[in-house]
């Protein structure tokens, strides 16, 4: 018998424009069935801290590095929703679709590999942080922080940090053998990492090795910038931006090889 | 006539650990036929149909798909098949034609082409009615049906189907295999795993016998039968110390014997008049050619 001759006419490649757009449009379909409580997480949670720490903390200090201390907290949380609407989704929206929903298993059996499911779901939430991590600036216009055109090139930072944090999410999802695996990664890291960022107290007033230590943190960075964007540009920010995407870009081949390991036996 | 080959394995070894899940796997499927790949659960049936799509990587062997090499070109290979899973794995919160729209997309048909392809695969599951309905409000039945659906909503030239009918009520089996029946008779091509007897025999052109990762017997349902297992079966009924007896005796008769619960059913008794023994006589099947060549109760 001879073996069926394939239409070998498209060679598929690697990252194809319409693997990545399956998985976007299921996410986007997907999203309009769950999109409030994603949005509530999302943006409530931050805005507590922004109002608690901008008022209760901002009632003893009323002025940080210059800045009003609701203005300070205000920009600084917009790291936070970052955070918030992409770590934690893709900890446990990956670890729910490959292990309860089965959803990867039915990816993967269609045109569509490992590395470009990964890269879509990242750049998915991305965008979502990208977008959420705005609420808290414009929460915090409303009590009186000054509009700047800077402000417009948060939801790029927003994204370019957010997949990053998606891209750590995914991979911690690859490498946990069960989901109470995650309440280590939350306590030891994700807790420290968001509170010495720069989000509620500057870093320049503690001792040196914890300020060595804040600039290894990728937040702190995605808080700076925010801040910057905002209040005004420094010198710093050029060495930050390649920060971001060197840490975005380290995570996501990270991510990619966790999953592989996780979905392909 | 020579068929041309959807599926062609050679040899082919998958080991997890310790455990050989595959083992030297030779299999057929020629386009337009319905190849059945019978065995007990843990036969390998499912890492079979996962190394298909390059969901779990060979150790050892030859795999091509529609002609292509695995897992080099499985991309390609995966564009044109359609696979409906064991573990149903829909988005449960989305509707039934969001669904099929979900993978219209990840199989990347065209925009102008997504409509007609969603009302096609609606109509082949019979849910035009339920488009609207969310997924958990399905019956296992529709969800079945609409599983099948979304992997032929590309049209696909191969389909894999992974225990189409397991854990569904009698009736909705029976649904369920005149849906794969008129797939089967407009040719298209497909391979489906299943430890039902009844379904191997009822649906598929081909049955290939798996036990322990490896195929014992391969060919048409009724050739193996009068092949392996003769033309007809005496079916001894009996408290157990009696069955035990006429285990013994048939077996010293020359015949091979097998048990079956409540009974021993002793086999190849076409021709043999006077040495039988007292008991019902039925047609020998697929089952009885099983536990000869597999040792292996199923169900």
């Amino acid at each position: 018998m001879a073996v069926a001759t394939a239409q070998r006419v498209v060679r598929l490649g690697r990252l194809e424009r319409p693997a990545l757009t399956g998985v976007l449009v299921r996410e986007v379909i997907n999203y309009s069935s769950y999109w409030r409580s994603a949005t509530f997480s999302s943006t409530v949670e931050p805005t507590i801290y922004l109002l608690a720490f901008g008022f209760g903390f901002g009632s003893l200090v009323s002025k940080i590095g210059g800045y009003d201390y609701v203005q300070f907290v205000g920009t600084g949380t917009v790291a936070t929703a970052v955070l918030f609407s992409s770590a934690f989704p893709a900890m446990f929206g990956t670890f729910v679709k490959y292990q309860f929903q089965r959803t990867y298993d039915a990816i993967l059996a269609a045109p569509v590999d490992t590395e470009e499911l990964v890269t879509a779901e990242a750049l998915w939430m991305a965008t979502r942080a990208g977008v959420y991590g705005c609420v808290p600036m414009l929460v915090a216009i409303a009590f009186g922080l000054d509009p700047a055109w800077g402000m417009l090139t948060v939801p790029l930072i927003g994204f370019v940090a957010g997949f990053g944090w998606a891209c750590f999410g995914i991979a911690v999802a690859g490498y946990a053998k069960s989901i109470e695996n995650f309440s280590y990664i939350v306590s030891a890291v994700l807790t420290p990492l968001f509170l010495v960022a720069g989000t509620f107290f500057p870093l320049d007033r503690l001792p040196e090795w914890a300020q060595v230590l804040g600039e290894l943190n990728p937040l702190h960075h995605c808080v700076q910038l925010v801040r910057d964007a905002v209040f005004g540009w420094r010198w710093a920010d050029l060495a930050r931006v390649p920060g971001l995407v060197a840490f975005g870009l380290a995570v996501w081949r990270v991510a990619i090889h966790a999953m592989t390991r996780k979905l392909i036996d | 006539m020579s068929r041309q080959l959807a599926i062609r394995l050679r040899g082919v070894v998958k080991r997890y650990g310790p455990i050989t899940a595959v083992n030297g796997l030779d299999l057929d499927v020629p386009e337009g036929t319905c190849v059945g790949l019978l065995g007990p659960n843990g036969a390998g049936k499912s890492t079979t149909m996962r190394l298909l799509t390059a969901q779990a990587i060979a150790d050892e062997g030859e795999l091509e798909v529609l002609g292509l090499r695995l897992p080099e070109e499985s991309k390609q290979a995966r564009a044109q098949c359609g696979v409906s899973p064991q573990l149903d794995n829909l988005d449960v919160t989305l509707t039934v034609e969001q669904n099929l729209r979900v993978f219209a997309h990840l199989y990347r048909i065209g925009r102008g082409e997504r409509h007609e392809a969603i009302e096609r695969a609606l109509r082949i599951a019979n849910l035009v009615d339920r488009r609207d309905s969310r997924v958990d409000k399905l019956s296992g039945g529709m969800r079945r049906r609409l599983l099948i659906a979304r992997a032929l909503v590309h049209q696909p030239r191969l389909l894999l189907l992974d225990e189409p009918t397991v854990g569904l009520d009698p009736q909705v089996r029976q649904e369920l295999w005149a849906l794969i029946d008129a797939l089967r008779a407009e040719g298209t091509t497909i391979l489906m795993s299943t430890h039902y007897i009844e379904e191997a025999q009822r649906l598929a052109d081909t049955v290939l016998i798996m036990s322990h990762g490896r195929a014992v017997a391969a060919g048409p349902p009724a050739d193996l039968v009068t092949e392996h297992a003769g033309r007809e079966a005496v079916e001894v009924y009996g408290a157990p110390a009696q069955l035990a007896e006429v285990e013994t005796s048939a077996q010293a008769a020359g015949f091979r014997t097998r048990r079956t619960g409540t009974s021993v059913s002793v086999l190849g008794t076409d021709g043999a008049d006077g040495r039988v023994p007292e008991g019902e006589r039925r047609p020998a099947n697929l089952e009885d050619v099983f536990v000869l060549l597999t040792g292996e109760e199923i169900e």
